[in-house]
């Protein structure tokens, strides 16, 4: 039976107070904070965090597919899981397809990767799912909405969830909808969404689901119920039958509404916390609804070391300044201008070396080296022996290191100055020169322990490529 | 080695354009403005060029200098080598000379980047190429050489204050130098206080510790010693070439553990090279004034070590001790420095060379701004050149050594 083997999340290290909203606007209040993606992240690069998150302890070899469900998917015609699977070095014979269109889309993504493997058809599918959703600036969803992704590897082995069952209803009901081209979220008037939908479609649905597993609430320990609002969850939540302490915190005050990704994300959060033989049910919400219950086996106890949600949310920085929201974001003109565009053929002929981030380790003399010129990653003469093509690869995206040095540039820094780079020596060997981010300027120190993250690097001619930066270990 | 280019090739005449902001001017007016002053120095005229080498950075064939030169039919070559360019244009010029292939050749170095509506450097002007997918490889010059200060500061152990005023104090004599003269971008003095309080370019380095991205152009005349010696009878005498190195880093900085990011390997091995080139032994003592690449206050302060006129790790002291002011023990930028004189990239070698050969004949105050005091350095023998094209891991490095006849 296939199920879950693993999960991982990421939650974009900086948060932005509600109040930081709310006195841009020249309003008072707002409780709580949003999880803000970087200026150079996206539902892609989230994608990767949060794989890297769940991959931890797994050969990346053994994934036969990328599912990648996101509603903000940085291009419409270009896989995002395929830029996904290269920068957590897959191979190249796995079976991408991404996900979207929908709030439901994660947990259709995660039920189509069970259906798969089941069939027979693919072993392990990693699924993420991201969401980097915009409210209207100023507008009533701006302060509703945050940043955040949920990975699950799904396998038929050493099954830690297994899926016991699930309904979906297929709903043409838009509450919320954006049209090709729409950068912030439109919606009907609230109270149809809510009294006509949302308050009542997933409690049919759920009743279904309890009647087809012959179970009752009370066999439910979990209840991750998707939500824009934590009063209207918790008022369907009662009409499910489930008591305060059954319902599964939706993130709402300390991340916001991730959208795809956040009942993927409030699942993962119970499974911190599950033990074996409990029983979770995860509903999503958006043109229609899933319901899905999960049980709980003892090989939950071997998933350990994740940063997940609990890790995560402690991991922060705050964003206090809405100005740079704006900029970051890209929803006021900046100044900034682009030098140098993108290559797609270098990015096709440097993708298992560039979006990988792959070195090499010399057979000669053992030096292990990263490669890294503006057009090439692939080394030909060891710079320690000078021994030509001689080389195993080696894998640096896995790695930490140490700053050697460091500079914060006020000047050249883009559109989040200062922009910090880095020299970095990699544990185990190896050097190569980073832009550190998710940094406070003053914490940064030659000898500082930094780790390997994936980001956006540019975009330019209308494209966007993606590359690795370095930021602090924190844990 | 083979053999060496002491004395073998002279400069004859030279010229020089007024760096900055050059507003009024197009490359080609600087072009023509740098090279006929070099004609009427050498008393020749274009049509007795034989062969040229030009230095830009920006881009473009000979024709760079054939069409508003209208040299007729004379072989060209484009010299591109970052901020070393111009300075290797000159040395591939001398060897042709030194080969006995061409009598009289034309070196000149030319770069305008203030038609480009883009502040600093404008992408394509430096080598490397400009693929967004290894964008992190790349990145703007001020925090590459600012990271040199980041790892001399902690290893030395000195706090933020007291590198900062080391390297601040560099940039306080380089304007102090570079207000005397007339042709130099930044005329103008400025207080150690202005300067430590600048804002942040790239942390630790401020505004004043970082050079001007200028127009200009700057030309010298190469010939054999015979020719040179005749063309200047009566004049002051000509400059001779005692040593021209080029030393090119493998980026080793970016890639290689066991470099220490806090001086410039390359700069090391050019200036030895540069040295037995041209016989010198102790290059503090012997040394009489010295054009380094200033491009940061930070890149000169490494410089003084790794060209030998300051001890390893020692250089505060020479800094602060005023060692490398004008009236120091070895005046380092007389003219300003790129600092100061700016920095147009395809013409900065072909400019410290000037300030050489102008200290070198004793001319330095037909230069001078009124009511300044002299910025003559009493009797130069030998002058060092020196150009770093890239950044502190990888770069090309220019080390010349110019003199006069005998020296």
């Amino acid at each position: 039976m296939a199920g879950i083997k693993s999960y991982g999340a990421y939650i974009p290290y900086y948060r932005m107070p509600r109040s930081v909203i709310s006195a841009a606007w020249g309003r008072g209040g707002g409780r709580g904070e949003l999880a803000i993606a970087g200026y150079d992240e996206d539902a892609v690069s989230m994608s990767v965090s949060a794989g890297i998150d769940c991959l931890k302890g797994t050969d990346p070899q053994a994934v036969d597919a990328v599912y990648l469900a996101t509603t903000t998917p940085p291009y419409l015609e270009r896989l995002g899981s395929n830029i996904v699977s290269n920068a957590l070095d897959f191979r190249r014979d796995v079976r991408n397809a991404d996900f979207g269109n929908s709030l439901r889309a994660g947990v259709s993504a995660l039920m189509a990767a069970v259906d798969a493997v089941n069939a027979g058809s693919l072993g392990n599918i990693l699924v993420t799912a991201s969401d980097l959703r915009m409210g209207t600036p100023g507008g009533e969803h701006e302060q509703a909405l945050g940043d955040g992704a949920a990975a699950f590897l799904v396998g038929n082995d050493a099954v830690a969830v297994e899926i016991e069952g699930s309904v979906t209803y297929s709903d043409d009901l838009a509450d919320y909808w954006r049209m090709d081209g729409d950068e912030f979220i439109r919606s009907w008037e609230d109270r149809f969404g809510r009294d006509a939908g949302y308050s009542q479609i997933p409690a049919e649905v759920v009743k279904k689901l309890m009647e087809k597993l012959n179970l009752t609430p009370q066999d439910i320990s979990k209840a991750c119920i998707a939500g824009a609002n934590a009063r209207a969850q918790g008022g369907l939540a009662r009409r499910m039958g489930f008591a305060p302490e059954q319902v599964q915190d939706p993130l709402l005050d300390n991340v916001g509404n991730t959208g795809v990704a956040q009942p993927l994300m409030m699942l993962i959060s119970a499974l911190e916390d599950a033990k074996p033989g409990e029983r979770f049910l995860m509903v999503s919400w958006g043109t229609g609804c899933d319901a899905v219950v999960l049980k709980i086996t003892d090989q939950i106890e071997k998933i350990k070391d994740r940063r997940a949600i609990k890790r995560h949310l402690a991991i922060k920085g705050t964003l206090d300044n809405y100005g740079k929201y704006m900029r970051w974001r890209d929803i006021v003109p900046t100044q900034v201008r682009a030098r140098g565009g993108i290559s797609m053929s270098a990015e096709w002929r440097e993708r298992k070396l560039g979006l990988a981030l792959y070195g090499v380790k010399c057979r000669n003399c053992g030096t292990v080296q990263l490669y890294m010129r503006g057009s090439s990653m692939r080394a030909h003469v060891c710079l320690e022996c000078q021994a030509k093509d001689n080389f195993e690869p080696y894998r640096f995206s896995d790695k930490t290191g140490k700053v050697v040095t460091f500079s914060h540039d006020f000047l050249g820094g883009g559109i989040n100055p200062p922009m910090t780079r880095a020299v970095v020596n990699f544990e185990g060997g190896g050097r190569g020169l980073f832009d550190l981010v998710d940094r406070d300027p003053e914490e940064c120190k030659v000898g500082m322990d930094v780790e390997m993250t994936f980001r956006m690097t540019r975009t330019a001619d209308n494209a966007k490529s993606y590359f690795w930066k370095i930021k602090p270990v924190r844990e | 080695m083979a053999g060496s280019i002491k004395d073998r090739v002279a400069v004859a005449g030279m010229g020089c354009t007024r760096f900055g902001e050059r507003w009024d001017a197009s490359v080609d007016d600087l072009i023509v403005e740098a090279a006929y002053e070099a004609f009427e120095d050498a008393g020749i005229g274009p049509e007795d060029i034989q062969a040229a080498w030009v230095g830009t950075a920006t881009g473009g064939t000979g024709m760079t200098i054939s069409e508003p030169l209208r040299l007729q039919y004379i072989p060209i070559t484009r010299v591109e080598n970052a901020c070393a360019t111009a300075s290797d244009a000159f040395r591939n010029a001398s060897y042709a000379v030194a080969a006995g292939v061409y009598d009289i050749v034309l070196a000149i170095g030319c770069d305008k980047y203030k038609d480009s509506g883009l502040s600093g450097l404008t992408d394509g002007s430096i080598p490397g190429p400009g693929h967004g997918l290894m964008a992190a490889a790349q990145g703007p010059p001020p925090a590459s050489f600012a990271m040199l200060a980041t790892t001399y500061f902690d290893h030395y152990g000195l706090s933020y204050e007291e590198g900062k005023h080391m390297i601040g104090r560099v940039s306080w004599k380089s304007h102090a130098n570079g207000q005397r003269h007339k042709k130099a971008h930044f005329q103008r003095e400025v207080t150690m206080d202005a300067i430590l309080n600048a804002p942040m370019v790239a942390w630790p380095l401020g505004l004043y510790d970082c050079c001007g991205v200028s127009d200009g152009a700057a030309a010298a005349i190469i010939t054999t010693p015979e020719i040179a010696k005749n063309l200047r009878k009566g004049k002051e005498p000509p400059m001779f070439a005692k040593a021209l190195q080029i030393a090119m880093a493998p980026n080793d900085g970016n890639l290689n553990t066991k470099f220490d990011y806090m001086h410039v390997e390359a700069t090391v091995r050019a200036g030895e090279a540069a040295y037995k080139e041209a016989g010198i032994t102790n290059p503090r003592e012997q040394i009489s004034m010295a054009e380094v690449h200033d491009c940061f206050s930070i890149t000169e302060a490494v410089t003084m070590e790794d060209l030998r006129f300051s001890e390893r790790g020692k250089v505060q002291r020479d800094i602060e001790d005023g060692f490398f002011d004008l009236d120091g023990g070895l005046p380092v930028q007389p003219d300003g420095g790129l600092k100061c004189f700016g920095h147009p990239i395809g013409a900065s070698g072909i400019r410290m060379l000037y300030e050489m050969y102008k200290q070198l004949q004793g001319k330095a105050d037909d230069m001078l701004n009124p009511g300044q005091p002299s910025r003559q350095i009493k009797n130069p023998k030998l002058g060092l050149t020196h150009n770093l094209g890239g950044g502190p891991a990888g770069c090309a490095i220019f080390v010349g050594i110019v003199g006069l006849e005998g020296v």
